[in-house]
């Protein structure tokens, strides 16, 4: 017998008796009056910075101004070039600055979410010295639950939840910022 | 059948506490990031809410874990991941040497995985000639002192900033005597920066795999999985069967608890969806049982597989706090490591069940419901029926077991007990017996709460 018959047989040998699935539901969460508040109270609670604009034109600005004082400036906000998905990790370990859309932020726990697509690379919100994260902020939702009712996570090669800067407590529990990844983030709300 | 391993828990305890400096700092330390844990529940009204169920979500999931495998299976390879499957850690590592082999390569990074610790592979490939460089900050500085981590989730917490520098300095060449550990981050940043640069395989845990779409969630604050997965060519992933979950959806429920029980944050930085492999690139999910399934046969130990290592055990734990993680001999420590070891190896883990006050906190704090501290306590009765205990504490359990079901010898002993506290204390305080170590006894009371009660029911 492979390895794979005997573990599914043992497991079916030793597995309870059927146990029904909860039915989960948004009834039983907290919703808040002020998504923004909270999504942004959250985000900067975790070493996040929130910043709210008044159009998108000014993130075109700042992204001109850093790439014309000589910054390695990848942006996928207004640009989507294809060339991105070859880099390699030895072209992106150079990025000072990356700017990418996101497709919803979760109130609850100042995470946004995003998308392979969105990202143009997958190695370019780690890599980069600075995250910066364009969200419409109609996008908020509450919660995780409902942040995955709006989700179609399987129809991507990757997805990914990020909340803050990279981080790290492990030397005696002191927190420093910039453990591996971006060594900022800063959330465009628009 | 008392031929025990030569350092039992109470043993390698006693060498931790001797430094009771130490033994209060580690103490504090995990107490500092209980309170965290408690201050991110505390807002959260659904808490017990979710608690049930993730409870219920993983009690359905193991009464049909083989379908739900299956279809995991079925989905992820249609993703186009490879899907291999190791009966135990030995055959995990050897697919692990397989994958290296056939592809020729040498530079390897991973994150951090208990169930690559609980089946030694590093140890495992460095007898092959193969060296893995660990890339979560704690585990890399255990790594670089030739140490096991001493806690799931922050491997490192038995060592001091004084401690880390030292050993940054040795390998990594940073200045003598600079303890600032905004520093020594630094400079293992940019010492893994070229690791991750260069790799050709990253290996990553799984935290939840979902048998609906074969896709997977890897959690880490630093994103050090994701660096090393989306830059090598080749990414395996280490799974042990516990680890499925039904749907997507089911994901809101653990990513909430998770992260509140482990460090007190609301979510880890990163909680990557990993789907499908990149264009060029080639994706492995080893899917490990290692004596899993046989716990799934043990009714009353069965619950031990809802566990998703949080370690808000670890944290709450008296024993683990004041005993340190490596007294506990074993890759997964702590409260829930004292359940899941005896199940592997009851005769080299038949001191861990014994390591616990059975106060119960870490019942309480558990995330996903493990009636840990019941379970600790089964585990004390089939390994005294089985005889793997020595024989002092064995004669010692019968004779409380005997005691406790006679009542009126019970009353007797207290009564005879009080009196020779009271009036001879040096009997009690004294080194031949056990309970006096690291203790006081207690002042006697005059009365039993028996005769007291007894006396004042009808008042
Ligand atoms: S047993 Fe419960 S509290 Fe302990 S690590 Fe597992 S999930 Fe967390």
């Amino acid at each position: 017998m492979s390895s794979r018959e005997k573990i599914l047989a043992t497991c079916t040998a030793n597995k309870p008796a059927l146990v029904d699935l909860p039915q989960l539901s948004d009834e039983h969460l907290t919703h808040y009056d002020d998504k923004i508040a909270q999504f942004k109270l959250i985000l900067e609670g975790i070493g996040g910075k929130v910043v709210a604009l008044e159009n998108i034109e000014q993130v075109k600005e700042e992204i001109a101004i850093h790439k014309q004082s000589g910054e390695f400036v990848v942006d996928t906000v207004f640009n989507t070039d294809d060339a991105l998905k070859a880099q390699t990790s030895f072209d992106l370990e150079r990025v000072d600055r990356a700017y990418l859309q996101a497709t919803l932020g979760v109130a609850e726990n100042g995470s946004v979410w995003l998308y392979e697509a969105q990202m143009g690379n997958r190695l370019l919100p780690f890599i980069c010295q600075h995250l910066f994260i364009v969200l419409d902020k109609a996008t908020l939702v509450d919660n995780m639950y409902q942040a995955y009712q709006k989700l179609q996570v399987q129809e991507t090669g990757f997805g990914v939840f990020i909340a803050g800067p990279s981080k790290t407590a492990d030397i005696e529990q002191s927190l420093v910022i910039g453990a591996h990844g971006a060594r900022s983030l800063t959330v465009y709300l628009v | 059948m008392s031929n025990l391993k030569t350092l039992d828990h109470a043993a390698a305890a006693e060498i931790f506490i001797k430094d009771e400096a130490r033994t209060d700092w580690h103490d504090d330390t995990l107490w500092f990031v209980r309170q965290k844990r408690d201050k991110a529940v505390h807002g959260i009204a659904e808490w017990e809410q979710l608690r049930e169920w993730a409870s219920e979500i993983k009690n359905h999931t193991l009464s049909n874990l083989d379908n739900y495998l299956i279809a995991f299976e079925k989905q992820a390879e249609a993703n186009g991941i490879k899907i291999h499957w190791a009966a135990d850690a030995l055959e995990h590592n050897q697919l692990m040497h397989k994958i290296l082999k056939d592809n020729n390569i040498s530079r390897i990074v991973k994150s951090k995985s208990m169930l690559t610790e609980e089946c030694h592979l590093n140890d495992y490939l460095k007898k092959q000639g193969i060296e893995v460089v660990d890339t979560d900050l704690g585990e890399r500085i255990v790594q670089l002192r030739d140490e096991a981590p001493s806690h799931i989730v922050l491997p490192a917490i038995h060592l001091k900033k004084q401690d880390v520098s030292e050993t940054f300095h040795e390998h990594l060449h940073t200045e003598e005597g600079n303890n600032d550990p905004q520093y020594l981050t630094e400079a293992a940043r940019q010492h893994l920066r070229d690791h991750f640069i260069q790799s050709e395989l990253a290996i990553t845990g799984v935290n939840f795999a979902i048998a609906e779409t074969g896709g997977f969630v890897v959690c880490t604050n630093e994103g050090n999985a994701d660096m090393g997965a989306h830059t090598a060519k080749i990414h395996v992933a280490c799974m042990g069967i516990e680890k499925i979950i039904p749907k997507t959806e089911h994901l809101g429920v653990f990513l909430r608890l998770l992260a509140r029980s482990a460090t007190g944050q609301p979510i880890t930085t990163y909680s990557s969806h990993f789907q499908k492999p990149r264009s060029g690139q080639e994706m492995h999910i080893i899917i490990v049982d290692n004596g899993r399934t046989k716990q799934l046969g043990r009714a009353d130990f069965r619950n031990s597989l809802k566990c998703i290592r949080c370690a808000a055990c670890f944290n709450t734990c008296p024993v683990y706090r004041r005993s340190g993680g490596h007294s506990y001999h074993t890759a997964v420590a702590g409260p829930i490591g004292s359940i899941l070891n005896p199940n592997l190896d009851m005769k080299a883990n038949a001191d861990l069940p014994f390591a616990s006050t059975l106060c119960g906190s870490c019942s309480n704090v558990c995330p996903v419901k493990i009636d840990i501290h019941e379970q600790l306590w089964k585990w004390r009765q089939v390994i005294v029926e089985e005889g793997y205990v020595k024989p002092e504490k064995k004669i010692a359990m019968k004779g409380m077991a005997w005691l406790f079901s006679n009542p009126k010898v019970y009353r007797w002993a207290g009564k005879s007990g009080r009196w020779f506290l009271r009036t001879m204390p040096f009997l009690g305080n004294n080194k031949l017996n056990v309970w006096y170590k690291q203790r006081e006894m207690p002042e006697a009371p005059k009365q039993s709460f028996h005769d007291w009660y007894q006396q004042n029911k009808n008042k």
